[in-house]
């Protein structure tokens, strides 16, 4: 849940574009017609994030408005808006288990635990080495697959307690543990369909799955 | 013309209209919290829903186009019943605490609770409650009370033209705040008390002062500016309690300035509420007796020449008349009402009026603005450029100091000689100018209070003249004077300026340096520099202790413009009575009464025993003061002097909006506005609320 904060009381450096990212920025205003550069303010806060190690400043956001020309509270109003965004710093990894409904029912309650219990943190919080923020999110869309999270830019799914601690052991580790299914499906197959290629590859009796 | 049904009763509209709209003209009331005629539509309350035939669902009204062949029910059980849901979700939230709310009695929630609400709720589970937000010294918020309308966040992006206010988070903990909880930057911004429809947004200094129905309600003028805002003063006792803005269309539609709002308390401070006469050099205690003896032994036997008369910026046209009479009975050509040094002329009238009328912006299709910064000088008509603006279509130049005006505009450049640049068509906009149909100009009193006052004044003629912007056949006369002294345009009219060989304030001022002058009547006029008064005897009419109360030798205790009948003529030429809505406090007396009892201790008395005896003696001199509530068209003529346009800047002539006058000088919550602005932290102590 994006609560809103108090964004008066956070002090930041300052925020600038990196040379990489102005390039980036300006690619994705060109996609827009001329003087309608403010239909780039979600991509743009993104990168802004993500240059900014996950979260946005006060100063980030400041960034952004005076880079497409907006009044500030309107970009506010944006990053307060989409839960995406962060507005309080945030671990390296931060890790969002999806506690919705389908994953609720497949064990996601297990999965949270499990990250809180391994890491020793709360939901919302960051864990002391700065290394992994949990948080519990709503659907990200991999009912299918569920119970799944999300770390970064990858979904882990098929979760099962002990996949998490490896997942986990793994990144603390420094290692970038395969995104994807746990239990080997490649897709959204039933899961003890034993051979997906029967399925996917050759196909079924009458030509389909 | 769409043919629409409406509660069985088939009516033609306007096409572009709502159905809302359709069913207002029809004089069915539709009740609503977040549309407002003056801003867009945002359609998210939903207490606007009416049946329509053919739609499952019941529409919004305030959003849907009113269409051909439509039937629309706004009265039937289940209309009511559509009404009476949404104002329960209102209410789930709302904390219901009008006991202790400011907008209590005259809230539209409390209001349309009356006709759709539920006398007991359903929803047990614990209302959310919402931080309160800082939005600067002006406005209280008790954001628990929002329903998430969002009139202030239009008012503020549209109409003001700082969009500062924004709605964070969503749904249930969607907030309304300013970013970072800054004041509103806005010299308009007090409007959005009135907006908001329930008691989030209320006054912060009137809190807790009075309940609506205790006060008494006056209609009336208002004098913080030359705009002449339509006001409603309400007061209870002898106090002024607030100000609130009239609906006029043709001068400040439904917004007042900050001024015009919050200065009322500048009216209980620092009043003069008894005569002053100075003796062995300290300001004492008189009768009106005394006061007047003063003033007569002073001026008995002193030659008409040497006696001289400033009006201030606040005067009333009665008092101003009367000084005028009783100043040439005095045998004195020598008074001016051009406190700051205008360079204007009494004849002819087009040459010092806002022409094209307030209204008449919205016809304009360019403007030029010289030495003026319509946002402090004079916001209400501000806020009607930027609306024309928003329109599109419309070029603003600007000849003067740039400044944030809330639109965009080119600046043309800033000294006299770029006027004269302009005139000549060297500057690429005298093109746009040209090419407008109907093109304007606005000349500022920073323009004409300059050492080129003159001859500014008289290439703003000339381009007038020479880009179209003077066209009977229309009709449409694009010059314009934006004054900032309410009292100006009636001082001109009155023909408070000097007479043969008489001096303006400069020479008036050079005279007492020098002199040559002995006696200066001031009339409510703070705003000279009074140094330069020097060793003459000082007669000070006003009604707030100020920089003239300080400097005088007698003080005559007048009436502020919350305490008399009185008439004043706006920037337009609009002449518009002010009604009394208290007394004066102590001995004060109404200003034209205070002349006219004067005259007769002179020996003088002018020929008027009551208002309306002085009202057509003005009406005689100035038939058009008759025509109250109404601009008549003036006459173009010759004005201006031409002559050599320098490289001196035009600056505005207000410094600081929030001090402008003696009023607003005395006025606590000005102070604060002028430090919340100002950059310093603002003081937030545990009782603000």
């Amino acid at each position: 849940m994006n609560d809103v904060i108090e964004a008066g009381d956070r002090a930041t450096p300052p925020f600038f574009f990196t040379e990489a990212n102005l390039e980036a920025a300006r690619v994705i205003i060109a996609k827009y017609p001329e003087g309608r550069q403010a239909s780039a303010v979600m991509p743009l806060l993104d990168l802004a994030q993500r240059q900014n190690g996950g979260w946005l400043s006060q100063a980030a956001i400041q960034y952004v408005a005076d880079f497409l020309e907006m009044p500030t509270i309107r970009v506010y109003e944006v990053a307060t808006f989409y839960t995406m965004y962060n507005l309080e710093p945030v671990g390296r990894h931060h890790v969002q288990v999806c506690t919705n409904l389908s994953c609720w029912l497949r064990g996601s309650d297990a999965i949270l635990r499990t990250c809180r219990e391994h890491l020793g943190v709360h939901p919302g919080e960051t864990s002391e080495d700065g290394l992994f923020t949990v948080s519990e999110v709503e659907c990200l869309g991999a009912c299918v697959n569920a119970p799944m999270m999300q770390i970064g830019d990858d979904y882990y799914e098929d979760l099962s307690p002990d996949a998490v601690r490896s997942i986990l052991d793994d990144l603390k580790a420094g290692r970038t543990p395969t995104p994807g299914s746990r239990i080997g499906r490649r897709s959204s197959e039933p899961a003890d369909m034993p051979d997906t290629d029967a399925v996917t590859g050759s196909g079924g009796p009458d030509g389909g799955p | 013309m769409p043919k629409l049904t409406i509660n069985g009763q088939e009516v033609e509209v306007d096409p572009g209209l709502t159905v809302l709209q359709a069913c207002e003209l029809q004089g069915i009331e539709i009740p609503r919290f977040c549309y407002h005629e003056r801003l867009s539509i945002a359609g998210n309350c939903r207490m606007c829903l009416v049946a329509m035939k053919g739609s499952p669902k019941p529409i919004a009204s305030c959003a849907m186009p009113a269409a051909e062949g439509m039937v629309i029910e706004t009265d039937n059980p289940e209309v009511h019943k559509m009404r009476k849901g949404v104002m329960e979700f209102l209410l789930i939230n709302h904390p219901l605490d009008c006991p202790i709310c400011d907008q209590g009695g005259e809230c539209d929630l409390q209001d349309q609770a009356m006709a759709y609400g539920f006398d007991r709720g359903r929803y047990h589970e614990n209302k959310r409650a919402v931080e309160d937000k800082y939005m600067g010294p002006l406005i209280k918020t008790i954001m628990t009370r929002c329903i998430h309308c969002t009139r202030c966040i239009r008012f503020a992006s549209e109409v003001a033209g700082v969009p500062e206010i924004g709605a964070i988070g969503r749904g249930e903990h969607m907030e309304i705040t300013t970013y970072l909880e800054h004041a509103m930057t806005s010299e308009l911004s007090g409007n959005v008390i009135d907006l908001c429809p329930v008691g989030a947004l209320t006054s912060r200094p009137y809190a807790f002062a009075a309940r609506p129905w205790e006060l008494r309600k006056t209609e009336t003028i208002d004098v913080m500016d030359a705009v002449g805002s339509n006001i409603r003063v309400d007061s209870r006792g002898s106090e002024v309690l607030r100000v609130l803005p009239r609906i006029n269309d043709d001068v400040n539609e439904e917004w007042i300035s900050d001024k015009t709002r919050f200065a009322c308390d500048g009216l209980r401070r620092q009043r003069l509420d008894r005569p002053y006469v100075r003796r062995q050099g300290r300001l004492q205690p008189a009768s009106w007796d005394d006061a007047f003896a003063a003033v007569a032994e002073r001026i008995k036997g002193t030659d008409g020449g040497r006696i001289a008369a400033i009006a201030g910026d606040l005067a009333c046209a009665e008092s101003m008349a009367a000084l005028k009479d009783l100043m040439d009975a005095l045998g004195s050509p020598n008074i001016d009402c051009r406190q700051d040094g205008a360079y204007l002329e009494g004849q002819p009238r087009a040459g010092y009026l806002f022409n094209s009328t307030l209204a008449g912006i919205e016809a304009a299709d360019a403007c030029l603005l010289i030495g003026t910064n319509p946002r402090i000088e004079a916001p209400v008509l501000n806020a009607r450029i930027r609306k024309r603006y928003l329109a599109g279509g419309f070029a603003i130049g600007l000849i003067g100091e740039p400044a944030d005006l809330t639109y965009g505009y080119e600046h043309v450049g800033t000294t006299a000689a770029d006027v004269g640049r302009l005139m000549t068509g060297e500057h690429p906009f005298s093109e746009r100018l040209r090419t407008a149909d109907r093109p304007m100009l606005i000349v500022g009193m920073g323009a004409l209070a300059g050492r080129d006052g003159a001859a500014v004044l008289a290439a703003a003629r000339r381009i007038a003249e020479d880009f179209g912007m003077i066209d009977p056949a229309k009709p449409w006369n694009g010059f314009n004077v934006l004054h900032t002294a309410a009292a100006r345009v009636g001082g001109l009219d009155l023909g408070l300026l000097p007479g043969a060989h008489g001096r303006d304030v400069r020479g008036i001022l050079d005279g007492t340096m020098s002199g040559a002058i002995d006696v200066v009547y001031l009339l409510g006029a703070d705003e000279i520099d009074m140094a330069r008064l020097g060793k003459a005897f000082v007669i000070y009419q006003g009604h707030t202790g100020d920089a003239g109360a300080a400097r005088a030798d007698v003080i005559l205790p007048g009436a502020a413009y919350t305490e008399k009948n009185a008439l004043y003529v706006n920037t337009e030429g609009r002449v518009q009575a002010a009604l009394r809505a208290v007394h004066p406090p102590g001995e004060a007396r109404e200003d034209w009464a205070i002349i006219r009892a004067l005259s007769s201790v002179l020996g003088k008395t002018l020929p008027y025993d009551n208002l309306d005896q002085l009202r057509a003696r003005i009406t005689d001199a100035c038939p058009w003061m008759a025509a109250v509530d109404t601009v008549v068209a003036a006459r173009w003529g010759r004005f201006g002097r031409e002559g050599t346009l320098s490289d001196e800047a035009l600056a505005s002539t207000v410094g600081n909006f929030y001090l402008t006058n003696p009023v607003c000088r005395a006025s606590v919550t000005m102070a604060e506005c002028v430090a919340a602005l100002s950059g310093r932290p603002s003081a937030r102590t545990g009782t603000d609320g």
